[in-house]
């Protein structure tokens, strides 16, 4: 049967099982967009800049595990995606970014709102096609999403002319892929589990360092029947937190820039770090001669690039990471480590990670604190990039995954808002918080509007500092406390979510924090509370840049007191 | 570690855009290619690219993952090392009189090059072979006064049998014996 372009794209969709796009369009996308209401399956969500698309197509691939889909006109649209597909690029999630083009007989001729988004994106993209034919779309889209969404996941543009949109084509959707290129490493190699198993049973001071890829995999079973055979202390990297319940006795939380002091102690001292799904970025490894020196390192990933990129390693096994911890679990011994976990447990006393500074100051940390005490630790928490995104990762407790969302790899500013918004849709069952800073959140302000206009519940927390925080808590420790360009006259977030027809509370002392988080949680719809909290608040631990883990900086002991002491959960 | 000179076959898809992805990858990473030459394969659809890099083996290495990485790249295998014919060929103007022509004629012959083209005040020679013979002939013409040179980027193939082809399953089991040795 014959179909136009735009018709085979929509039925590709349905067939990938898109439920929402989030998009914009354009001159050379009215083609699509004008056959959309033919095709009432797909939810289609208007943003209010393709940042915002993007971002959201991540946030609900991220919270669902499925391929987020974007859209965007040509020229101006595709490059105001291009952060977005960065984004998702860094931290591996499955996005499938649509892309309107001039028409074919015009494409090379600098015509109007004509760019090279696929030459643009190539560094950025898992892979990308220009739809030249329309007879052939059907098989690109089915390729697309079987790129996004197997193997390590990543972005896939296809860049659409507007006359292939339009063209008709013989359509029948294909039921297979054709990429001789494309290998998934599935099982690891038996040598090396068998040589890595050797090496967990011979460990005396052995720490599991896990990453995003086992919670792309699925493998939070697999990893917590690991760490528990083997008595085995559990460090996840930022984008690993809720890949291991963090109120698991094994765990020993984040470690890396911000990470705790006992997570980075450990670090340094194991004698056998297992890294699962991570590639040793540079915020987690700090200075690298100071990472793991005493340690020998089995690396399990799925990318064989990821392999001795960064870290040369002792025993690497290629492969999914599910797959790899179910058979490297069944030949590790049942051990224990009592003077190694005795000795974490110790730090974990000189370094706590739980107090809360006491006193009338209304502190990011108290209000995360409370943030978590209110949700129960349920919510999906998105998070911007900055001071309050580390402040979300130390101090609220992730037991689940896909529970925290954040930016990580090209800690995209702006990233918060249109995240939540894409989690929110995909789990509309779940709390969603998007805890942003002042700064983060005027990035991408204006899809405050797209929350009221297809009423996506966000509940919205700003650590309001008046401050592009992070980068003036780095002029505070290592820029003689020159407070350039980092002051921030913000808005009346408050009127501004007013304005928006969106309900607000502004918060300036810890007894009004509690009742208005259950304020927002109470309403139906979205909710936005500013929190005017102490401006120059710093983040601790911090290592600093270029330093070595062990030399991590902690809050100056004056300030410090232990608040309601807390049972760690 | 010692940057040595690696040599990489890479089998592609004949698909636009392959080369500017690869090249891209190259500039990205941040690693120099010092040849880098593309033709037909054997196979329909499939191209053959031979990529001169100078590294050390661990950054050959991940030249080669990241590679390999790139959907339209089917395979890519290291065959530095492996008992290799590499080839690569030349064109050379260079300035000829009456009273150096014979003598230019002459240095061709003993490299077995051909003059494919003569003027009255020129020869243009073709010249096959691996680098350190193009690069030798070159010294000796050089006092003629080379006018200009084209040069291919270098091919390369393992010599001997069907079987010693450069096959997936060997090149894998090669790359993990590889790695082994330079992670301990």
């Amino acid at each position: 049967m014959k179909k136009t372009g735009a018709q085979i794209l929509c039925e590709g969709l349905i067939e990938e099982g898109v439920e929402v796009m989030f998009g914009f369009p354009g001159g050379v996308l009215l083609p699509f967009y004008d056959t959309l209401p033919q095709y009432p399956q797909i939810r289609h969500i208007l943003v209010r800049h393709e940042q915002g698309a993007a971002h959201a197509a991540d946030g609900y691939a991220r919270a669902t595990g499925k391929v987020g889909v974007c859209m965007a006109t040509s020229g101006p649209g595709a490059t105001n995606l291009v952060t977005g597909i960065a984004n998702a690029y860094l931290d591996s999630s499955p996005v499938v970014a649509l892309t309107g083009q001039v028409s074919r007989p015009v494409i090379g001729k600098d015509a109007f709102q004509e760019i090279d988004i696929t030459g643009i994106t190539l560094p950025i993209t898992k892979h990308s096609y220009v739809a030249m034919e329309t007879g052939s779309l059907a098989q690109i889209i089915k390729e697309a999403f079987y790129l996004a969404r197997t193997g390590r996941p990543g972005p896939v543009l296809i860049d659409l002319p507007k006359d292939v949109m339009q063209e008709q084509a013989e359509y029948s959707y294909p039921d297979k892929v054709d990429l001789p290129g494309y290998k998934i490493p599935t099982r690891g190699h038996p040598t090396q589990l068998k040589n890595a198993a050797r090496l967990i049973n011979e460990a005396q001071r052995p720490v599991i360092i896990a990453g995003r890829g086992v919670i792309i995999s699925g493998a939070g079973e697999e990893l917590k029947q690991l760490a528990e055979t083997g008595q085995i202390p559990v460090i996840t990297t930022l984008l690993g937190i809720g890949c291991f319940p963090e109120n698991h006795v094994l765990s020993y939380g984040m470690a890396g820039m911000h990470g705790s002091g006992y997570a980075n102690k450990a670090i340094v001292d194991t004698d056998l770090l297992i890294a699962v799904g991570m590639r040793f970025d540079d915020r987690i490894t700090g200075e690298i001669k100071g990472f793991a020196p005493n340690a020998k390192i089995i690396h399990i990933d799925l990318d064989p690039a990821e392999i001795g990129k960064n870290v040369s390693v002792n025993m690497p096994i290629v492969g999914d990471v599910r797959a790899v911890l179910q058979a490297l679990q069944k030949q590790v011994d049942a051990r224990e480590h009592i003077d190694w976990i005795k000795q974490l447990e110790e730090w974990r006393k000189q370094h706590p990670m739980t107090d809360i500074r006491d006193g009338p100051e209304l502190i990011p940390q108290y209000i995360i604190r409370q943030l978590y005490e209110a949700t129960g630790g349920e919510a999906v928490i998105v998070t911007g990039v900055g001071q309050h995104q580390m402040w979300t990762a130390q101090h609220y407790v992730f037991n689940e995954p896909n529970n925290f969302i954040s930016s990580g790899g090209l800690g995209a500013m702006g990233f918060g808002l249109p995240a939540s918004m894409g989690a929110k849709v995909g789990r509309p069952d779940k709390t969603v918080w998007c805890i942003d800073g002042d700064g983060s959140l005027q990035m991408t302000i204006q899809e405050l509007a797209t929350l009221v206009q297809d009423n996506i519940a966000v509940k919205i927390a700003i650590m309001n500092n008046g401050y592009l925080g992070m980068v003036r808590q780095w002029q505070d420790l290592f820029y003689d406390k020159r407070y350039v360009a980092t002051p921030l006259a913000g808005p009346d977030f408050v009127k501004v979510a007013e304005a928006y027809r969106i309900p607000g509370l502004r918060v300036t002392s810890r007894e009004e924090v509690t009742p208005a988080i259950e304020q927002a949680m109470e309403h139906d719809g979205p909710f936005l509370i500013d929190f005017m909290v102490e401006p120059e608040e710093n983040v601790f631990p911090m290592v600093p840049p270029g330093a070595s883990n062990i030399e991590f900086i902690e809050q100056p002991k004056k300030e410090v007191s232990t608040w309601p002491q807390q049972s760690t959960p | 570690m010692a940057a040595t000179k690696h040599t990489l076959v890479a089998i592609v898809q004949d698909k636009p855009g392959v080369l500017n992805r690869m090249a891209s990858l190259f500039r990205r990473r941040g690693f120099n290619i010092e040849s880098i030459a593309v033709g037909h394969s054997e196979l329909p659809h499939l191209s053959r690219v031979t990529i001169i890099v100078n590294g050390s083996n661990a950054m050959v290495e991940q030249v080669r993952k990241q590679l390999d990485k790139l959907i339209d790249v089917v395979r890519v295998t290291d065959i530095t090392g492996d008992n290799i014919t590499i080839r690569e060929l030349a064109l050379i103007k260079v300035r000829a009189t009456s009273a150096t022509r014979s003598e230019i004629i002459e240095i061709a012959d003993i490299f077995r090059a051909n003059i494919v083209d003569v003027a009255s005040d020129s020869l243009t020679i073709e010249i096959t072979g691996d680098e350190d013979k193009v690069d030798s002939m070159l010294k000796l013409l050089r006092g003629f006064g080379v006018r200009e040179i084209a040069r291919t980027g270098r091919i390369a193939m393992v010599r001997g049998s069907l079987r010693s082809l450069p096959v997936e399953e060997k090149s894998l089991k090669s790359r993990t014996k590889n790695n082994r040795k330079e992670m301990n």
